[in-house]
């Protein structure tokens, strides 16, 4: 497997701009003749798609939700780092991509992250301009709040709404490009297969999820923006139809994944009630700016109202902790220690899985109008889910799986080992490292789509020539051969056992072994459980009614179906992968005092994955990171 | 808890449609409204009839997928709620309870409580935008916008997109949401310079998708799980006459 990353030449600052100089260019009257299609229409995809098309490609864009403004973007509530330095608070290009390599605890590739702090500025423009709603001052100007891993403030935030407002700028562009007819819109389609053409990828089989109709599609390029693959936990912050099955496919079709086992889990999630739970919902990380964690001292205190007890008797353990950044501690680090307190027994709520997010100072601080302008529509949901009003008492929160820092590999032009297959946004692995900052999601998500693949493309294009082939070649019919068979043999199973009860099952397996703390012998026992997982879906799988209309049943059992065979890679890569770092934590690797102890000489690698058959063992593979321009040292945030 | 649920089962947007009664034991009153509907889905699979369908997808209340009307209501009883965020507690046992799609002419039923709401990109697409190609955006303080304008334009643009205003309105007018669309841009500086053909190309594409017309009954606002004001939609007329006039003065 060819893992050249191809980082352009030159001090980093200049890589970009060396590199789009010597990219080659599609004259604007030959743009025309090319075709693109964009699956996802989240933030990556949207701008993506919106971009390319005013640029003047045909581009062909896919959603499985009944309207691009859907897309599980929508979901993000705090905002949009960039390194404006609107607040002279001492930020800079340089600080951003400093920020975001330290907070990936250095597993991420250098010149990507540059370049993604270099065009935050861009974004917070090109999304003002669109009519983007971000708070402001009182003197019209824009305002900042500050994030997890940060100590300045450069998060851009339309209330607790910023993914919704950035995603509807993005649709609005999409939107205007679909009325010119430059892009052609297909919602309710799902993305099956990818259809690869003497090693270029040149199209992708769909099912219109409606009709039921599978289709091919040929292109000139195609660029993934699936989002990630945290659903593989059955709870997660996800939509309930977020799905690794085009990433996956893609990757049995022969691009490498990277680092499956970096996954993120949230520290300020909604804690799980009860069986009947399909999600969990996140609490925006921006409450920590102004709430306080804490659990009781004793053990014996946790049954009692949290108003009751002493301030003496409780512990603020991130403040105990953590000094300098105290409740503002990056997310992993974060979350561990609540998995800390609540396996010490001095958790709190049903299952003693909670810890409290108080308010109480900062309402008697700030009184309780500014907390509400602030976080109203965060307590209201609050209130909604567990029947508590976090006016008077304090939240209970607990971490949840939120979003997933691997992806198909990408060099730095976002393309995966097979040429003309990109992938954007979370889909992709390459800039969060080991652990994602706050904030930072939506800007890579805007970054890849608006202002890095618009230029890339352009040099893969111009030198592979425009000429799609038929949809009726025998290379695609092939490929649409194996779809309809794979669809077939779901629509087919009789079974007794619905393919939500196989979800659930795997969610339990891989939080259990795989989640906010790993260790060898767990994870052996994770894959072997997998492995028997698989075989009882395939027998036992029940599928009513048939693949010729809307069929909920089907869409989840073929979902499902690739979650098992990635769950089992995702436990595979976290095995190998003998160190802790960001968000994945091996309990072999640990101070006395619980800290993750990374391993650079052995590890400082992306671990990259080739497909390398049905029931064969995957290859791994490695890209070495190099940092040339920072110095690699131990996570401190004390 | 026990519930009667009578919910709408419809093969396609050619069949007539009917309801169907079931009868569900065990139900949390901590689980979501939907939630409640997996577990019937899962005793339908049991005993052996298919699973009934609807739209949903985010589950916290920000997508707009989800829909339905539950004893008649737009997203149920709940104010200022979505069908996913209203919890069973808000129910009594032994309760019946009615769950039917958005009804209106110009959203088609897909599938049981799936509906095409297709008809609001449209609208979208008519003239909901800034036209701004990417990279030619000026840097981000150089318009001051009044805080006051921002919050509104932004109380505005909190519209989720799920049709309540129009399963609610009886004439299945689409004016909140167009207006909340509309109003979001028309009040930001950025606005300003597409103001008159925004308007009225939106409200053409509104008219010829179906859409009833509204009389000020101001049901879609009540039903409207983000709080939409009514002010948008006098906004939107008003904006639109003016429109109207300067285009044939132009």
């Amino acid at each position: 497997m060819n893992l050249d990353s191809k980082i352009p030449e030159g001090p980093l600052s200049d890589k970009w701009d060396n590199h789009r100089f010597s990219s080659k260019l599609v004259n604007p009257a030959n743009k025309r003749k090319y075709r693109v299609i964009v699956v996802g229409s989240g933030l990556a995809g949207g701008s993506a798609a919106a971009t390319l098309a005013e640029l003047g490609y045909n581009v062909d864009c896919f959603c499985y939700q009944d309207s691009p403004r859907r897309a599980h973007s929508i979901a993000a509530q705090g905002g949009i780092n960039g390194a404006k330095n609107y607040q002279n608070d001492g930020d800079s290009i340089h600080r951003l991509f400093y920020d975001t390599v330290k907070g990936g605890d250095f597993r991420s590739r250098e010149a990507n992250v540059y370049r993604l702090a270099q065009v935050s500025t861009n974004i917070i423009d090109q999304c003002v301009a669109q009519g983007v709603p971000f708070a402001r001052e009182y003197g019209g100007l824009l305002a900042n709040r500050s994030f997890g891993g940060a100590q300045v403030s450069r998060t851009f935030y339309a209330r607790g709404q910023t993914g919704q407002q950035l995603l509807l700028g993005a649709y609005s562009a999409l939107s205007r490009q679909i009325s010119t007819g430059q892009v052609k819109m297909h919602t309710r389609h799902e993305m099956l297969d990818l259809v690869v053409v003497d090693g270029h990828a040149k199209g992708i089989i769909t099912r219109n999820l409606a009709s039921g109709e599978t289709k091919a599609w040929t292109a000139d390029a195609v660029i993934l923006c699936t989002g990630g693959y945290g659903n593989v936990y059955y709870l997660s912050t996800n939509a309930i139809g977020c799905n690794v099955t085009a990433t996956y496919r893609a990757y049995r079709r022969g691009a490498g994944f990277a680092n499956p086992c970096f996954t993120q889990i949230h520290p300020t999630c909604i804690p799980v009630a009860g069986d009947h739970q399909s999600k969990l919902t996140l609490m925006s990380e921006s409450l920590r700016n102004d709430g306080r964690v804490w659990v009781p001292k004793k053990a014996e205190d946790c049954g009692k109202n949290p108003n009751d007890i002493a301030e003496a008797d409780r512990d603020y353990y991130l403040e105990r902790k953590y000094p300098s950044f105290g409740n503002l501690a990056p997310r992993d680090i974060s979350s561990r220690s609540a998995k800390e307190a609540c396996d010490e027994g001095r958790g709190v709520g049903p299952g003693g899985r909670g810890v409290y997010l108080d308010f109480a100072d900062a309402i008697s601080r700030l009184g309780e109008s500014v907390i509400r302008e602030r976080y109203g529509n965060l307590f209201q949901m609050y209130e909604r889910i567990t029947g508590e009003n976090a006016y008077q008492r304090p939240m209970r929160i607990y971490p949840a799986i939120h979003y997933t820092m691997g992806g198909l590999w990408v060099d730095y032009n976002l393309m995966t080992t097979i040429p003309g297959c990109f992938a954007l946004g979370e889909a992709n692995f390459s800039d969060h490292g080991a652990n994602r900052l706050g904030a930072s999601a939506l800007m890579q998500g805007l970054s890849d789509g608006y202002f890095v693949v618009p230029y890339t493309i352009g040099n893969y294009l111009a030198n592979s020539g425009a000429g799609t082939i038929s949809p009726d070649s025998p290379e695609v019919k092939e490929v649409m051969e194996s779809v309809r068979e794979r669809v077939d043999q779901l629509t087919s199973s009789n079974g007794n056992r619905s393919a939500r009860s196989y979800h659930k099952q795997l969610g339990q397996i891989m939080w259990e072994y795989a989640g906010m703390a790993r260790n060898a012998t767990g994870l052996e026992k994770a894959i072997g459980e997998i492995q028997d997982l698989r075989d009882d879906f395939t027998k036992n799988l029940l599928v009513p009614g048939s693949g010729n209309n809307l069929n909920a049943e089907l869409e989840r059992a073929g979902r499902v179906r690739d979650f098992i065979d990635f769950g089992e890679l995702l436990c595979r890569d976290a095995l190998e992968r003998n160190e802790s770092c960001g968000g994945h934590f091996r309990e072999e690797y640990q101070t006395e005092d619980g800290e993750a102890t990374r391993d650079d000489e052995n590890f400082a690698h992306a671990a990259v994955w080739e497909y390398k058959g049905e029931g064969k063992t995957p290859a791994r593979h490695k890209e070495e990171l190099k940092y040339d321009n920072v110095k690699l040292a131990v996570r401190s945030y004390k | 808890m026990k519930l009667i649920l009578r919910v709408w089962r419809q093969d396609g947007a050619k069949d007539e449609g009917r309801f169907e009664t079931h009868q569900l034991d065990g139900v949390s009153e901590d689980s979501s409204f939907l939630e409640m509907l997996d577990q019937l889905n899962e005793q339908l699979l049991e005993e052996g009839t298919e699973p009934v369908l609807f739209d949903h997808d985010c589950r916290e209340g920000i997508c707009g997928s989800c829909s339905l009307t539950i004893n008649g209501l737009a997203h149920g009883p709940e104010d200022s709620t979505t069908t996913c965020q209203l919890h069973m507690r808000k129910f009594t046992d032994g309760e019946t309870v009615t769950i039917e799609p958005f009804r209106a002419r110009a959203f088609p039923v897909v599938r049981d409580l799936v509906v095409d709401r297709s008809a609001f990109d449209r609208i979208t697409q008519a003239g909901g935008y800034i036209t701004v190609r990417t990279g030619s955006a000026p840097d981000g303080n150089a318009i001051p916008v009044p805080k006051d304008d921002s919050d509104k334009a932004m109380d505005a643009a909190a519209c989720i997109g799920c049709g309540a205003c129009v399963a609610s309105c009886k004439n299945a007018s689409a004016m909140l949401f167009t207006s909340a669309k509309a109003g979001h841009l028309n009040l930001l500086p950025q606005g300003k310079a597409e103001k008159d053909k925004r308007v009225l190309a939106m409200v053409e594409e509104m008219d010829n998708s179906g859409f009833g017309n509204c009389r000020n009954y101001g049901e879609c606002s009540a039903a409207c799980p983000k709080d939409i004001s009514l002010d948008y939609i006098s906004k939107l007329n008003r904006d639109h006459a003016a429109a109207k006039v300067r285009k044939i003065f132009s």
